[in-house]
């Protein structure tokens, strides 16, 4: 079974496919048909994704070397594009966490998308992601990582504006697909000039070539270059800032969606790109640093707008956004290990809390808004409490996954300032306080949701089976998913690592600094929003400090700031240039038009229509012609006199 | 090989037309029926043809009669029919792309008798101009091509912007001139390969093994480049290419955008630079400096554009940047991908254009803000338009993605950071498709628009044969790739030959 | 030439004939007129023709078999012509040229 699901490892993904064909062609007016088929496709490739991650994990051989296998997909003199398969720690684990996670919210989503008239769709979208994205992680080159990477932005588009009847669900799948797209851009050209420069885009020949790069005749600043290029894509995709802002408005999907693109699929691609082209940035100190302090700073820059939401699945966004931050921030300073960890955890304990999420608006009714919600722990005690179990991992309290996995990323971090690069305390600094941002945000909605007094309007009743299920589930993932990377038994790192693994002393001080951020963020969140049933001290606190409170409410105006960009200079533009295209471009072309129309209207006069007129003309022509040959030059007065 | 296959191909849609003629006016669908069977005959000939070349031996192949026939001995026209894996992409397109052209036109009832007989000819027409390898013959059905055009805009068209007569006249007007110049040049180098040689030959290869001067290639390609450009909607001469597509019926559309226009890219490689290729080199910068001024112009342009219509006629001009860019890289890489994006791009226009049609046929408008929500009462026809989306902003999965990434690939290596502009029309591509797409088939649904029905029957043709070339041909690159190859590697080695002989 | 004429008379002749024929065809209103007028045009032609081959080619009779030529096309012509005229005639009342102006811009 391990060696047969290795050497079938593309089965994972094609399994999905096929169940994305089938469910369109054959099984779409059926929709319970259409969820097993789904369910069924998913549930396989977690099966063989296990086996692979058996065979993977317990063969040290694969850690040293991956198992590649590919075929030609095309190719030409001079360009070449393979398709195949790489397995290695680090996708091994990538499929584990991917199919599982996806499996769990596809037997989540037959509970919350009960009854919807466009089911089948709904699972067919489900299945062709959970492919795309599977597609993506076993890639063995960049270019099928790109093709993958792209056909998860269109699942995510149509899964988005899922619910077409919302003209917000529309605009928001424009704008996650479009911002997405300047992010790809980006990456196109990093492909380009790894293709150009070092002639493959095969992931293990390029980590050969790529290091040699002085014999391909480029310099350190190029590659440089193409390294910033290549994670403008993560930027986009992963919602780094200033690319962040489709991912906030993704929450227009159903649930689920938003469940399965920010935990387990979409977002996580680009941590997952610069983890796996790590070779190629830690040639490059410069583009390094970038990551660094575009993961650092997101991460601080997002969590201080989830301070002041209200929407569930808004703060929930947006605490997303912040955990890849922190993602990019450990690729950052070099720790691939530590990154994937951060990844791992986070895709349970956010999936945990987006599913709950869904549960509780499932039971409100499409309620949004959490100063409208309380004490629904009563009422939806499944929900309630493993939201809490999510919200202590994603805080850092111990022995909670989240709490492994960020006390890595602080140590990493601090490791790295510690060798010589100063401004690593900075990005330290961020991490830190960002951890403590982190804890608060997260109680406050945790608090004012799920405690407190009950609102009589609401009406809430736990979710089926087939909701709270997976939630269990995860929600065991979230409290022991982190004990496989503790300082003191580190297997993550002996599996996940670039270069050498890494072998730090457990950072006690570092942990106790940690947890007290975690309890001071809960503590204050507890003392404002639970504590003081009035929520007066908040309230107050917003008002005297109203500026501070709407630029973070307002999430910086990044939002308008693009808008405006769009309307006032691409779509000015665009009319402009039109104008121009119609008035000028085509104005000559009518121009030219026109003075062949006036000349003829002109010409027109000389048709007197008179028969005796014409004849004179004709006499008159007849008459010159003859007296210029005749008179004229001698060869043709010759040919008159005898054609000699 | 005894049997001439290209021939017939070509005859299959001239003698369905001919049956038309004799079947009465009354009898539409039995006129439709005889020119679907016309081009699905043509159709499974050109796959028979496309699947039996071997790609090995490469070269031309499945010549008819066994080679040229002579036909105007002092002029050295011959009947000279063959393929390579240059044109028959080329024809496997004409025909996908007249074969859903005849359904995409199934509802048109005002004098659908007619409107067969000259969409017929029109394949033929086409059809003609990349099977021929005899620059005579070529000329005679570039020629041919225009003329029912011209009728059918005029009498099946549709006036928005601009009247229907304005549409066909601009259309016919401007790619007349532009074939004056080329006739001006091709007649040229007819002239001067007799005076070079002393013996007429009209055949490519014939013509592409005399050693014109330089000068006079710089002349004679630069004439050319005007008539092939115009009819690949060039900027600046790309405006006959939005009014022409928003005059002129489905059909026309389709079968201009998906393939007519590809004769310009065509002849640009099979002619201009086959035989002239020290004048390619002159003009390949130019060629590259106009494509990217295309890409990005006609990208803004379409995004300024509130007509379907007109955003898949500017979207067209500005794909065509893409191939004038690989064209110009003149590499191996760089006219591979610009032939097969040529392809890609027939595929997708067409699928588009036939779903607007369908839309226009029963919503009665294009303007994109009075549609919306179209996917609640038509979802197959939202299907349809929104795969022609998605290949127009190059997702990877359909056709065209990876004709454009070799495009990229070659012309960022030759020209650099102008490259760089053409790429970055990919973000303003996916700005005006999404838009075009999401406003006209998102959104809540549109009471006054209950009553219509989706596609189907024979109106799912197009979205079948075209939709599934999108597919297959994304998945299996090679299947296009392999083909176009064959074709353009010779013709990329001979233009190497001929300049390192020629000096500089 | 022993005959002692000159052919310049004949060309004078001719070319006088020919004048006044032109001059007839394009100043005269009516159109019998202007038919009589071509044929004197035709007349000049023929004189040419004849006179030509006497001096030119004595031997053979191109001249003569081309003014044939030209008498018989005259014919027909006139034929036409003057059927042209009475159709005219018939719609219009009227064999005045100044009246056929229908192909005027």
């Amino acid at each position: 079974m391990v060696q047969f699901a290795l050497n079938h490892a593309w089965l994972v993904p094609l399994l999905p496919a096929l169940a994305f064909v089938i469910i369109v062609f054959l099984t779409r007016p059926w929709p319970k048909v259409s969820s097993t088929v789904s369910i069924a496709a998913i549930l396989s490739s977690f099966v063989l994704s296990s086996s692979i991650a058996y065979g993977v994990f317990t063969n040290p051989g694969f850690i040293e070397k991956p198992l590649v296998y590919s075929l030609r997909w095309f190719g030409m003199e001079g360009f070449t594009v393979h398709v195949g398969v790489m397995l290695d720690p680090t996708s091994t684990m990538m499929l584990f966490m991917v199919s599982m996670v996806a499996t769990l919210i596809q037997i989540y989503s037959t509970g919350y998308m009960e009854g919807d008239p466009q089911y089948s769709v709904f699972f067919s979208y489900l299945s062709l992601f959970a492919a795309s994205m599977l597609g993506l992680v076993i890639s063995s080159n960049l270019l099928q990582m790109f093709v993958m990477w792209e056909l998860v932005g269109l699942c995510s588009f149509l899964l988005i504006g899922f619910y077409t009847f919302k003209i917000s669900a529309r605009e928001a799948a424009k704008k996650a697909f479009i911002t997405t797209r300047i992010g790809d851009f980006g990456m196109l050209l990093g492909l380009l000039f790894l293709q150009i420069v070092f002639g493959t885009l095969d992931l293990t020949e390029l980590a050969q070539r790529v290091p040699a790069f002085e014999q391909f005749g480029i310099s350190l600043g190029l590659l440089t270059l193409i390294a910033i290029l290549l994670f403008i894509g993560p930027i986009g995709k992963s919602g780094q800032f200033p690319l962040h802002v489709w991912l906030p408005d993704a929450m227009e999907g159903p649930t689920p969606v938003s469940a399965l693109i920010h935990a387990a699929t979409m977002v996580v691609a680009g941590v997952y790109l610069v983890g796996r082209t790590l070779f190629l940035f830690a040639e490059v100190p410069g583009a390094m640093e970038v990551v660094a302090f575009t993961g650092a700073f997101t991460a601080l820059f997002a969590a201080t707008i989830a301070v002041t939401q209200r929407e569930i699945k808004r703060i929930l966004a947006y605490s997303t956004v912040s955990q890849l931050g922190y993602m990019m921030l450990a690729l950052g300073v070099g720790s691939l290990s530590a990154s994937m960890f951060h990844l791992w955890t986070h895709a349970f304990f956010k999936a945990l809390m987006f599913l709950g999420a869904g549960s509780v608006l499932h039971a409100l009714h499409h309620k949004a808004d959490v100063w409208d919600m309380g004490g629904l722990i009563k009422k939806m005690p499944i929900t309630g409490w493993t939201f809490v179990v999510g919200g202590l991992a994603i805080a850092g309290i111990p022995p909670f996954a989240g709490f492994w996995s960020k006390d890595e990323i602080l140590a990493v971090t601090l490791e790295y300032a510690k060798h010589g690069h100063t401004l690593g305390y900075v990005l330290f600094l961020m991490a830190t306080f960002t951890a403590f941002l982190t804890a608060f945000y997260m109680w406050r909605m945790i608090f004012l949701a799920f405690f407190g007094k009950e609102k009589p309007e609401n009406h809430p009743h736990e979710s089926p089976w087939n909701m709270t299920f997976p939630l269990i589930v995860l929600a065991v993932l979230a409290a022991v998913g982190g004990l496989i990377g503790t300082p003191w038994a580190n297997w993550w790192s002996r599996w996940i690592h670039f270069g050498q693994p890494h072998h730090g002393e457990p950072a006690i001080g570092l942990m106790l600094l940690s947890v007290v951020l975690a309890l001071a963020g809960i503590g204050l969140a507890y003392l404002l929003y639970y504590k003081d049933e009035e929520k007066r001290t908040a309230q107050e606190l917003a008002k005297r400090y109203p500026t501070l409170y709407r630029i973070s409410f307002n999430k910086y105006y990044v939002d308008e700031l693009y808008q405006w960009f769009t309307r006032t200079v691409v779509d000015a533009g665009a009319n402009v240039l039109y104008w121009f295209d119609i008035h000028v471009v085509d104005g000559i072309v009518n121009g030219l038009a026109g003075i062949t129309k006036t000349s003829g209207k002109g010409l027109r006069y000389l048709q007197t229509g008179k028969l005796q007129t014409y004849a004179l003309v004709f006499f008159v022509a007849v008459l010159v012609i003859t007296v210029v040959l005749a008179f004229g030059d001698p060869t043709s007065a010759g040919i008159m006199g005898g054609g000699k | 090989m005894n049997i001439p296959v290209l021939t017939l191909t070509l005859l299959a849609p001239v003698i369905a037309a001919l049956f038309i003629v004799f079947i009465p006016k009354e009898e539409e669908k039995l006129c439709k029926w005889v020119a679907a069977l016309g081009t699905g005959v043509a159709l499974v000939l050109s796959l028979y043809v496309y699947f039996g070349y071997d790609r090995s031996v490469g070269g031309l192949q499945w010549v008819d009669f066994g080679g040229p026939v002579p036909w105007i001995g002092d002029l050295g026209v011959s009947y000279y029919m063959a393929v390579d894996g240059l044109s028959l992409p080329m024809l496997l397109l004409t025909n996908l792309i007249g074969f859903s052209a005849v359904f995409a036109s199934w509802n048109v009832t005002h004098r659908a008798k007619e409107l067969m007989i000259y969409l017929l000819i029109l394949i033929a027409g086409v059809m003609g101009t990349f099977i021929a390898q005899d620059l005579f013959i070529f000329l005679l059905f570039y020629e041919v091509v225009v003329i029912p055009i011209y009728i059918m805009v005029i009498i099946w068209g549709s006036s928005k912007r601009v009247t229907k007569e304005y549409a066909g006249m601009k259309l016919t007007i401007y790619l007349l001139i532009g074939s004056a110049f080329l006739l001006v040049g091709v007649i040229a180098t007819f002239v001067q390969s007799v005076a070079i040689t002393g013996t007429p030959d009209m055949s490519f290869e014939g013509l592409a093994r005399v050693a014109f001067p330089e000068e006079f290639q710089i002349y004679m390609f630069g004439l050319m480049l005007l008539g092939f450009g115009s009819l690949l909607s060039m900027w600046p001469f790309h405006s006959w290419s939005p009014d022409g597509y928003a005059g002129a019926p489905t059909a026309v559309s389709m079968i201009h955008a998906g393939v007519l226009k590809k004769i310009g890219g065509y002849g640009l490689i099979r002619i201009a630079i086959f035989v002239l290729p020290m004048g390619a080199k002159f003009w390949a910068p130019w060629i590259a400096v106009l494509g990217v001024i295309g890409v990005a112009y006609a990208a803004m342009g379409a995004l300024a554009q509130r007509d379907l219509k007109y955003v898949v006629g500017y979207s067209s001009v500005s794909h065509m940047g893409y191939v004038l860019l690989g064209v110009a890289s003149l590499g191996v890489i760089g006219v591979n991908g610009a032939v097969a994006n040529m392809f890609a791009h027939g595929v997708m226009a067409a699928l588009f254009f036939s779903m607007i049609g369908f839309i226009y046929e029963k919503t009665h408008t294009r303007w994109i803000p009075d549609l919306g929500g179209l996917s609640h009462q038509a979802p197959r026809l939202s299907v349809g338009f929104m795969m022609a989306a998605m290949a127009s902003l190059g997702l990877p999965g359909l056709i065209s993605f990876i004709p454009e990434f070799t495009i990229f690939v070659e012309s960022f290596r030759v020209f650099g950071w102008l490259a760089v502009l053409a790429i970055a029309g990919i973000i303003i591509t996916a700005l005006y498709v999404l838009r075009a797409g999401a406003n006209t088939l998102f959104g809540p649904a549109r009471e006054e628009y209950n009553h219509i029905k989706d596609i189907r029957g024979p109106e799912l043709v197009p979205l079948v044969v075209l939709g599934g070339v999108l597919v297959i041909g994304g998945i299996l690159p090679s299947l296009l790739f392999d083909m176009v190859n064959s074709g353009v590697a010779p013709i990329l080695a001979h233009i190497q030959e001929a300049l390192q002989i020629g000096g500089r | 030439m022993a005959t002692g004429l000159n052919p310049s008379y004949f060309v004078a002749l001719s070319a006088a004939l020919f004048c006044i024929g032109l001059y007839g065809a394009i100043s005269r209103k009516n159109a019998i007129a202007v038919l009589v007028s071509i044929e004197l045009m035709l007349t000049a032609v023929n004189i040419n023709l004849v006179a030509f081959n006497k001096f030119l080619t004595p031997e053979a009779f191109i001249g003569q078999i081309f003014a044939i030529f030209v008498i018989t096309v005259a014919a027909a012509e006139v034929g036409l012509g003057l059927a042209i005229v009475i159709a005219i005639y018939r719609n219009r009342k009227s064999v005045d040229l100044d009246d056929f102006d229908w192909m005027k811009w």
